[in-house]
């Protein structure tokens, strides 16, 4: 589904971590750890498809796939329902409506508020629901579960759970010790590159 | 590969280039500089002056080959970085890049120098005719892309961007040729000029003209491979074969 | 179940807008407030103003518009919703349309209909009228194209602002005298089809090859 062959990326001429090889396959759950800094974020995107490598390739057979960045892509001025509305006219939508999607992520109260007014934690529920709402067979997760409380981090294994069960993969980024308690995965530690001197 | 795509891959490689460019240089800077001397002397000594303009024609050795300079290196700086975006080669956005502030200066000399002369002619420094007009708009065009390419952290995005933007003002070039020339003649008659339009140059005059124009492009050309073999060092100061060279410089 | 784009990222920019209206109202007094300066500055003998009319007007609008245009894509950059619009796959060029077609609904649009009052303070001569508006009509969607590239290529720096400036001014030199030729010819009584047809056909060039730039631009912005 997802593949990355030596992967490498430069910043000033310098590569950011070591050269990176992937192979995701169906039900496949990829947690990708490392230090503060190590390029988690980078290499997401250029698995994502928003970078482009400096070496290496990556290849996506994945015929759908959904990205969470570290900015959500929510627009401020406007309301849960309108955010997720235009998200789901973007992406197409599957069969969940968008008020059970709502419900889902926990959002009832808030789903006529600006996505300004929320918490961080609620800005994250609602884009975990662009993910309900519009299924894809690969997920490409930067840090879900950060801002998130106990029951957010919750929802988002729920998610992974489905996710997997209907076939799809999901690679997503992690620091330190959340990782989903009762699903099996794999994990790729991105290690910084050496800096020569 | 195709011997015509190895070539071009061979080109962009960074140690090849430095060293095509160690070779060539020097030959070039030396050509120059006896060009630009020969040249200078017979177009500022020998060559006779103009019947109508005096000895103020002479500024013409260096303003016309300037401003042939300004656009050709606009426009090859602009295939620099159409050939930097879509093949990805590092090397021509250096050279691309490099080229910017060479192609600049040369704007500002022909700013300068049509200015002077048209002093006698004219008796103020600056007239909006069509060529110092198109002149002023090319200096913009130089110093966005610039700006646009010093603007950015990374380097190598900034000389993309920097390259998309070169592309977009060469496109438009033409279209701002035309337009400046066209609104030149609903406001003024035409300016005097020794060169193009319906006045024919005479050989005497053409000749130091000629050998002017060899002289800055082979400049061009010196400049350009000078700065790439810097900027080469710079980013690959890391890489072996720098550190080689390096070592091979203090033995 | 692959979605669309461009209807959707027009309704939804348009109601962007509206919900900062007094925001989307600024470039328009800016407009009002620029022009009226030049009576004051210049003396309000009615020829001199007749004389200059159409550059005060067609200058005002081009600085309107650089200034309206800095925020096309910033947002978009800032929130991640211009990240989400590249992954989802449809094509940028398009995107890039939808947005600069909200942007000049919200902001060109007005100006040329603000363009008849300006008309008359300037003391814009007669038959000068219909002219100065189709030229503002045809052209700021042009500028609107053309500024966008300009915007999308300095979305990620900081100060993109004054930068924008000096990247698309050069670019509206031809759009400026063409314009204000067209409408300088029609009040002297002279022929200014043609130059309107050359706008108009700047226009369609603009509408086919702009959208790519942008896209390329944003592409490039967002690594």
């Amino acid at each position: 589904m997802l593949q990355a062959n030596q992967l490498l990326i430069e910043r000033h001429f310098e590569p950011v971590f070591a050269p990176v090889d992937l192979q995701v396959q169906a039900r496949e759950l990829w947690l990708v750890t490392g230090a503060n800094g190590a390029g988690k974020t980078t290499l997401l995107r250029l698995l994502a498809g928003l970078l482009r490598p400096s070496n290496g390739s990556v290849r996506c057979t994945a015929p759908a796939m959904r990205f969470l960045g570290h900015a959500l892509g929510l627009k401020e001025d406007l309301t849960v329902t309108e955010n997720l509305a235009f998200a789901a006219a973007l992406n197409g939508r599957g069969d969940l409506s968008l008020d059970d999607a709502i419900t889902e992520v926990g959002l009832d109260e808030a789903r006529f508020q600006a996505a300004r007014t929320l918490s961080a934690g609620q800005r994250k529920r609602c884009a975990l629901a662009r993910l309900l709402l519009s299924p894809a067979t690969l997920w490409l997760l930067d840090e879900p579960y950060a801002n998130l409380d106990a029951q957010g981090v919750g929802l988002v294994d729920r998610l992974l759970e489905g996710q997997l069960s209907r076939g799809g993969s999901c690679v997503m980024s992690t620091h330190g010790a959340l990782r989903p308690p009762d699903l099996p995965y794999r994990e790729l530690v991105v290690q910084r590159a050496v800096a020569r001197v | 590969m195709s011997r015509v795509k190895k070539a071009f891959h061979q080109f962009g490689s960074p140690p090849w280039l430095f060293r095509f460019a160690g070779i060539l240089s020097p030959i070039l800077w030396v050509a120059c500089l006896g060009l630009t001397a020969w040249g200078l002397y017979w177009g500022v000594f020998l060559a006779p002056a103009d019947y109508l303009q005096g000895e103020s024609v002479r500024i013409m050795y260096i303003h016309v080959p300037a401003a042939w300079m300004s656009m050709m290196i606009y426009a090859l700086m602009a295939l620099f970085g159409f050939i930097a975006l879509v093949w990805h080669i590092r090397a021509t956005e250096i050279l691309a890049m490099a080229s910017a502030p060479i192609g600049a200066a040369f704007t500002l000399i022909a700013l300068i120098s049509g200015s002077l002369w048209g002093r006698p002619t004219w008796g103020t420094y600056w007239v909006w005719d069509a060529r110092l007009t198109s002149e002023l708009v090319l200096l913009f065009l130089y110093l966005g892309v610039m700006g646009l390419y010093n603007a950015f952290d990374e380097p190598r995005k900034g000389a993309r961007a920097a390259a998309l933007l070169a592309i977009v003002g060469v496109v438009n070039l033409p279209i701002i040729h035309f337009s400046v020339k066209w609104w030149n003649t609903l406001h003024q008659p035409a300016s005097i000029s020794v060169v193009g339009g319906s006045s024919s140059i005479d050989s005497s005059m053409l000749w130091p003209l000629l050998i002017m124009a060899v002289a800055t492009k082979l400049y061009y050309g010196a400049n350009l491979l000078t700065r790439t073999r810097v900027r080469l060092v710079e980013e690959n100061r890391n890489k072996r074969w720098v550190r080689d060279w390096i070592e091979g410089k203090k033995g | 179940m692959s979605g669309q784009v461009f209807l959707p990222l027009l309704k939804r920019d348009l109601l962007l807008a509206f919900r900062r209206r007094s925001e989307v109202l600024q470039p328009l007094i800016f407009l009002l407030v620029v022009v009226s300066l030049f009576p004051i500055g210049v003396g309000p003998g009615p020829q001199i103003l007749a004389r200059i009319a159409v550059g005060v007007i067609w200058i005002a609008a081009l600085l309107a518009t650089v200034l309206s245009l800095d925020s096309l894509f910033r947002s978009d950059f800032e929130d991640g919703s211009l990240e989400q619009l590249v992954i989802s796959g449809h094509p940028l060029a398009l995107v890039a349309l939808a947005k600069v077609l909200a942007h000049w609904l919200v902001a060109g649009l007005p100006l040329v209909l603000l363009s008849p009052l300006l008309a008359v303070w300037m003391n814009l001569g007669e038959g000068g009228l219909m002219v100065l508006v189709i030229s503002l009509a045809l052209g700021t969607p042009i500028l609107s194209l053309l500024g966008a590239i300009g915007s999308a290529l300095t979305v990620s720096l900081r100060g993109g602002g004054q930068l924008l400036s000096l990247l698309v001014f050069p670019l509206y030199v031809p759009i400026l005298i063409m314009a204000t030729s067209a409408v300088t010819s029609a009040t002297d009584g002279l022929p200014y089809l043609g130059q309107l047809g050359l706008i108009a056909a700047g226009l369609v060039a603009a509408l086919t090859l702009a959208p790519w730039a942008i896209a390329a631009a944003l592409k490039l912005s967002l690594e």
